[in-house]
């Protein structure tokens, strides 16, 4: 079937998105439909002594002005994180209290202090912005590693010195104890620049409460509508479930900022009770640098230690990880079971150990973001391996071939098994994809320009699919991570899928619609998914983590093997034949070695019909998976980048960027690359390009796209793609996920051939022209001291 | 955005008198940093004048060694005008560099000179080429015209009509762009009037756009790239900021100086 699994199929969704016909939240236009604006703490930390918001309800058009501290009244909860962390020394971890509105204390720039209502967003924002604050500005602090200092201020009581939990992996006297026998050992300080996720479309919410019902409605832009429904009726006690329907429209991009339940939104349900309105808010561009959650904003000290022949022998890690004023919802995962689980890389690594320590500072939640704790890692050890291969004076891709898991499934010495993989073919495929052996006559034509030639590998393992319920819950998580499916088969014969898998930019109704026409020989045009409502899905958990593929598409399989049986119970009945006889094909039930077939749309009506069913079966063609995964999956890519710096001006620019990743089995060939595309873009865009940046008094210097650098499409090069496949064994399909290899895999890379350009290892996140040129002069200055 | 008042008068004369009766008035021409500041709240004007109606504020004219360019005139139509191409293909490769299509297509000189942002291009080459600056009222000179960041000579209620150019020997433009605004982190404009040579820096300076004269005295010798290489880099008055240190900008000014030389 031309539709099926590999087929390089049109994405479904493109011609409403690219004709302007999506319907986003804020298409939603209700009935009664009211504004939200907020007004928020201007300075990074202050005790709100009041609120006069007078001048703002004598504005026309306002309705309300409501605060934190009627919020508490009404008995909405606290703001939750879903992940609880145990400090190496056992203690529990200590987090402030996220209040959805201030009730004291404002903590970070951009902080909701109070909702005003209006009949339009105009005068809601006009009337916001006389809503006068009477406060008490408070030393604050911006960054992890100064906030961990004696004195530094305190941004929650109950958080002494600022540290949420110092957690630790790995066996740390085996490793001290390799370390100290180490033949060679690198050292690296490195940064891990904090980013701001700018999906296309900021966030949005439409509230409804229907007073007649005692029931809320929620439009909103989330990668997890289902999630959203339990922690808002579980924890924030906006109402029981069975009372709120939350549903996720087309949404614009995420990266696992949409995850998280805000707030704003959170607000605007329950203004809508306290209004009896609908209530709308879309978030604009400024608000969302300063409230969406960031990302990655780690500050590491790493030991590598080698033997003589350049075999790792110990791999020490220390961390400080920024978490914000407040602890989100993935936050404490992002920077300990995302990441330390993958300290080992594509590498046997005999000894490793490492700590992490979970800061408050008065900036921006931090949580997961693309990649979520495994760019952190990539990053980290694809340096630390060029930058050893340098000193040790082995070439690069040598290094890593000499250090490569060679036989999985492999151990790892902190915690994950990977599944599957050939690290060496992917590497070499890499290498003859990017022309590695005609970089030398390259390099010399870019030196006769007066231009410095520099290349830079990263090969690198992730882990997506999260991930086991059972497993996430022994290691602290609250949720378990399965998904679901219910795949209804029509009476005539076309298919609806209800996945409780979220698509907001992935292709999901293409390639789930794939899966189906695979399995029946139908066109995906005869396939719908539906997804993001919970009226309509009765569960799920959700996109994020690369997980659509490895586990919501699994559960799409699960249901489709049910229907599949059923299916043939129903034409072997009708054609009079064995079940274990029975084919589909090609959109035809057939008897195996015989004419005899049925359509498959008349298997559907006769299911329905049900005048001639088995004995005791029930009519209808519909069934119901939960797939919980049996581990994650691990993909793996070699990602070779060349560039090229200009040293006057340290400008650099990427004249190749080489990805061969191994996915596993691929569905569609066409979506796959398009993912590539953008994680490989924001790799770039955090290497050379993109840094949230805090002056000393926590206020936000990186408010807009005037200082934000956003990668653009004449900052990348025209990309060279290709893969490799090992399947995974532990899914149904062999599928590994996709979505985020890019981001992870490729700021190494990047920051590998700047480095090899200038000749020196001293260099971080983003490679501006200044850094670049910075580096340079240092480098200049210290050659010219020998 | 709050709201205001549109005029859009047919001649320069009605504008001023729009401008004159509003409480809080504006001169929109292209709009393309008056209109984002509106949206962002920060700025309110009462009324805003369009003046991109107005007959013979736009448009292209070339005569007796100047090139007289419309105050309404948008950046494309400079970038691709026939005049400034064989006159000043300096000017024209700096306009068809400003922005992105979107704000060329939108953006005007006359905006552009009357904002007088630290970090736009068209201040270096009316600095750079000894311009004029025509208004409803009188005719400044460039060295006049430019006082410091976002602050000119023009008086309250003052309308920018056109820019005259003398035509120079030898002219070019090279930036170096902000990666993330596009704007310039610096931006130098070389010019061989044929009575001296100018060299004006957009983007670097505290002071926002200003002449070189360490650069001028070397190219005033040799108008080449090799007389740059002499010049030391100067951090004095230099802008700092999280894009480029003051040493780096005096240091790409200098790299920029050789390549408009080269350019031009």
């Amino acid at each position: 079937m031309s539709d099926g699994i590999g087929a390089r199929v049109e994405r479904k969704e493109d011609k409403r998105f690219i004709t302007g016909k999506g319907k986003y939240t804020d298409d939603i236009r209700m009935d009664n439909q009211a504004y939200a604006a907020f007004v928020r703490c201007p300075v990074a930390h202050a005790k709100i002594n009041g609120i006069d918001s007078s001048a703002a309800m004598a504005m026309e058009g306002v309705i309300a002005v409501h605060t934190g501290p009627e919020m508490k009244a009404d008995e909405i909860g606290d703001i939750i994180t879903g992940w609880s962390i145990t400090s190496k020394d056992g203690s529990p971890m200590q987090c402030g209290v996220w209040n959805p509105m201030v009730t004291t204390y404002g903590r970070y720039v951009g902080d909701a202090v109070a909702v005003v209502v209006a009949e339009t967003q105009d005068i809601a924002r006009a009337a916001a912005e006389v809503v006068e604050l009477d406060y008490e500005e408070l030393p604050a602090v911006a960054a992890a590693d100064v906030a961990l200092t004696d004195g530094a201020p305190q941004v929650h009581e109950n958080v002494p010195g600022n540290l949420i939990f110092n957690w630790e992996i790995g066996d740390e006297a085996k490793t001290e104890a390799a370390m100290a026998g180490a033949h060679h050992v690198t050292e690296l300080d490195i940064t891990n620049n904090r980013l701001a996720p700018n999906p296309m479309e900021p966030r949005s919410a439409v509230a409804t409460y229907d007073e007649a019902e005692d029931h809320y409605t929620l439009y909103t832009t989330s990668q997890n509508p289902h999630v959203a429904r339990l922690v808002l009726s579980a924890f924030y006690n906006v109402a029981p479930e069975h009372k709120l329907r939350v549903i996720a429209p087309d949404v614009g991009g995420g990266f696992g900022s949409k995850i998280y339940i805000y707030p704003e939104e959170l607000t605007c349900l329950w203004a809508s009770m306290k209004t009896g309105r609908s209530v709308k808010w879309t978030s604009d561009r400024s608000e969302a640098f300063m409230t969406d959650a960031h990302g990655r904003d780690h500050v590491t000290k790493a030991k590598m230690g080698f033997d003589a022949d350049g075999n790792i022998v110990a791999f020490h890690v220390d961390t400080i990880a920024n978490i914000g004023a407040y602890v989100s919802l993935f936050a404490t995962a992002t920077p300990t079971y995302l990441y330390g689980t993958l300290w080992s890389g594509t590498y046997a690594m005999p000894a490793i150990y490492g700590t992490v320590r979970a800061v408050h500072t008065n900036t921006v939640p931090v949580d997961a973001y693309r990649g979520a704790g495994r760019p952190e890692a990539t990053y980290m050890i694809e340096r630390m391996m060029e930058t050893a291969s340098r000193e040790m004076g082995i070439h690069p891709a040598e290094l890593r071939r000499r250090n490569f898991v060679k036989e999985f499934p492999y151990q790892t010495e902190v915690i994950l098994q990977y599944d599957s993989g050939d690290y060496f073919k992917m590497l070499d495929e890499g290498e003859k994809a990017a022309d590695v052996a005609g970089f030398a006559a390259r390099k010399a034509d870019s030196a006769a320009r007066g231009k410095l030639r520099g290349l830079g590998y990263s090969t690198f393992v992730e882990a997506c699919g999260i991930a086991p319920s059972a497993a996430v819950g022994s290691l602290g998580a609250a949720v378990g991570l399965w998904e679901s499916c219910e795949v209804r088969v029509n009476p005539v014969g076309t298919v609806e899928v209800l996945t409780g898998s979220h698509s907001h930019g992935q292709g999901h109704e293409t390639t789930f619609a794939q899966l189906v026409s695979d399995r029946f020989g139908i066109p995906i045009d005869n396939v719908q998914i539906v997804h993001g409502d919970t009226d309509k899905v009765q569960m799920g958990m959700g996109t994020y983590g690369s997980r659509s593929g490895p586990v919501g598409m699994s559960a799409v399989v699960k249901a489709l093997d049910k229907v599949e049986e059923k299916a043939k119970k129903i034409a072997a009945h009708t054609l009079e034949a064995s079940e274990d006889d029975i084919v589909i094909e090609n959109g035809e039930v057939k008897v195996a070695g015989t004419d005899k077939k049925m359509g498959w749309h008349e298997v559907g009506l006769a299911a329905y019909i049900a005048h001639n069913l088995p004995e005791g079966m029930e009519p209808g063609l519909k069934e119901t998976a939960f797939y919980d995964p049996l581990n994650f999956s691990f993909p793996s890519g070699a990602l070779i980048c060349e560039v090229e710096v200009d040293p006057d001006t340290g400008v650099t620019d990427i004249v190749k960027f080489t990805a061969v990743d191994d996915f596993g089995t691929i569905i569609n060939p066409n979506i796959v690359e398009g993912q590539v595309h953008g994680g490989v873009t924001q790799g770039i865009g955090q290497a050379m390009l993109e840094q949230v940046v805090y002056d000393e008094t926590g206020q936000l210097i990186t408010g807009s796209y005037m200082d934000y650098c956003m990668p653009r499409a004449d900052d990348v090069p025209s990309f060279t793609l290709d893969h490799t496949c090992t399947p995974s064994p532990l899914n149904p399909l062999g599928v590994k996920g996709c979505g985020e290899a890019g981001a992870i895999g490729a700021p190494p890379a990047v920051i590998n051939a700047i480095t090899d350009a200038i000749g020196s290892n001293d260099l971080q996140m983003p490679a501006t022209p200044l850094a670049v040129w910075t580096a340079l002069q240092a480098n200049k200055t210290a050659m010219a001291a020998e | 955005m709050y709201d205001a008042k549109y005029h859009k008068p047919s001649s320069v004369a009605d504008a001023v008198a729009a401008l004159s009766g509003a409480e809080e008035g504006k001169v929109l021409s292209g709009g393309q940093t008056l209109i984002p500041t509106m949206k962002q709240h920060l700025a309110a004007p009462s009324d805003l004048v369009d003046v991109r109606g107005i007959d013979g504020m736009s448009g292209v004219t070339a005569a007796d060694g100047t090139v007289t360019i419309g105050a309404a005139t948008t950046h494309a139509d400079v970038a691709s005008n026939a005049d400034v191409l064989a006159h000043l293909p300096g000017l024209a490769c700096l306009a068809g560099g400003i922005g992105d299509p979107a704000v060329r297509a939108m953006g005007t000189i006359g905006g552009s000179v009357a904002n007088n942002d630290p970090a736009a291009d068209y201040p270096a080459a009316v600095l750079g080429l000894g311009a004029t600056v025509v208004t409803d009222k009188r005719e400044i000179a460039a060295d006049d015209f430019f006082q410091g960041m976002f602050t000119t000579a023009l008086d309250e209620g003052e309308i920018i009509t056109a820019i005259r150019f003398p035509v120079a020997k030898k002219a070019g433009y090279a930036k170096l762009p902000n990666p993330a605004s596009r704007y310039a982190i610096a931006g130098v404009f070389v010019a061989d009037t044929g009575a001296g040579v100018r060299v004006a820096v957009t983007g670097a300076g505290e002071d926002g756009v200003h002449r070189n004269a360490a650069l001028e005295a070397a190219l005033g010798g040799d108008f080449s790239a090799d007389a740059v290489e002499g010049v030391a880099a100067n951090e004095d008055g230099m802008m700092a900021d999280i894009h480029a240190s003051a040493a780096y900008r005096a240091h790409v000014v200098n790299v920029l100086a050789k390549r408009a030389v080269q350019a031009s």
